[in-house]
């Protein structure tokens, strides 16, 4: 109970901040808390609650597991790299082969999500493969 | 011949007897619900009563709770029959356990996160992700996202942040 007190602030947010399938569960000294955000700024708003509590997130008491809600009707979504070109890849994995990159700030199709990390995406070019989830954002 | 004049009217009053005798669907309600506000946990059943069967209503917290209502009720002058339909709250659903992601899935799953931050080095055993090296600040939460999205069973960052 002292974890779910630890982080309370932040499973109150949650609550507040409109997130759902909401899942608080704590298991040989680790709290988990999944759920799914409306939006990427509430996602946001709760890593820096956590941020708050574990400025370095070293606790090693926590795994906050927040996806954000993408309208099924989303086909575009946009590259969010750093600065670099996304790669795109013949499969789900980094050890699979390139087969076409998106510039960094490109639009880009949504094919599927069926992946949760590695999305399956279009350029305008017509190359098709699986692409970095973090590095995309729904337009 | 007289009797049989008289005769109606001795069953009427005999009737009229009788019926007195028997309490009132209303009093034994009364009863009832006095005898059952007097243990609070049974206090918010509701009684109803009909030519003498009582019926129970409301939740309770457990069986033996309902049981010694139904006695109290059939204790009661006037009952006939009592009908139980208390209810018992639903049982507390356990939270489904934790799914740690396996550690070759979680393995191929992290080296992708955390292929564009060279500086950091993960290991994965036993669903533990442990993170060494060092970090800049700014980009920690963008890791942290990451692999907290894996479904390890824990991460245990001993990252030097910059």
């Amino acid at each position: 109970m002292a974890l779910q007190d630890k982080y309370k602030p932040l499973t109150d947010e949650a609550t507040a901040s409109g997130v759902t399938n909401l899942s608080v569960r704590e298991q040989d000294g680790v709290l988990y808390i999944d759920g799914t955000a409306p939006t990427g700024a509430v996602k946001d708003a709760l890593w820096a609650k956590y941020g708050e509590i574990d400025p370095n997130f070293a606790g090693g008491d926590l795994i906050l597991n927040i996806n954000v809600a993408m309208d099924a009707a989303v086909t575009k979504v946009k590259v969010v790299t750093e600065s670099s070109n996304l790669n795109i890849r013949k499969g789900p994995g980094t050890d699979q082969p390139i087969v076409g990159k998106a510039a960094h700030g490109e639009t880009i199709t949504l094919v599927n999500k069926s992946n949760d990390q590695w999305w399956l995406v279009r350029t305008d070019d017509g190359e098709e493969g699986y692409a970095y989830a973090q590095y995309l954002s729904a337009e | 011949m007289k009797i049989l004049k008289v005769l109606p009217a001795m069953v009427l009053v005999t009737a009229i007897g009788f019926t007195s005798c028997k309490p009132k669907d209303a009093d034994i309600k009364a009863s009832i619900e006095k005898s059952l506000k007097d243990d609070p946990a049974t206090a918010n059943v509701s009684v109803m009563v009909n030519e003498g069967v009582a019926t129970l209503s409301g939740e309770v917290k457990d069986d033996a709770t309902k049981a010694a209502s139904a006695e109290k009720a059939k204790a009661v002058k006037g009952v006939k029959d009592v009908v139980n339909n208390e209810t018992l709250p639903a049982p507390e659903v356990a939270p489904a356990p934790v799914v740690v992601a396996a550690d070759d899935a979680l393995t191929s799953a992290v080296k992708d996160a955390t292929k564009d931050f060279s500086t950091v080095t993960a290991a994965v055993a036993d669903g533990v992700v442990t993170l060494t090296g060092t970090i800049e600040k700014s980009k920690l939460p963008k890791l942290m996202m990451a692999l907290n999205g894996l479904h390890p069973k824990k991460i245990d960052n001993k990252l030097t942040v910059k």
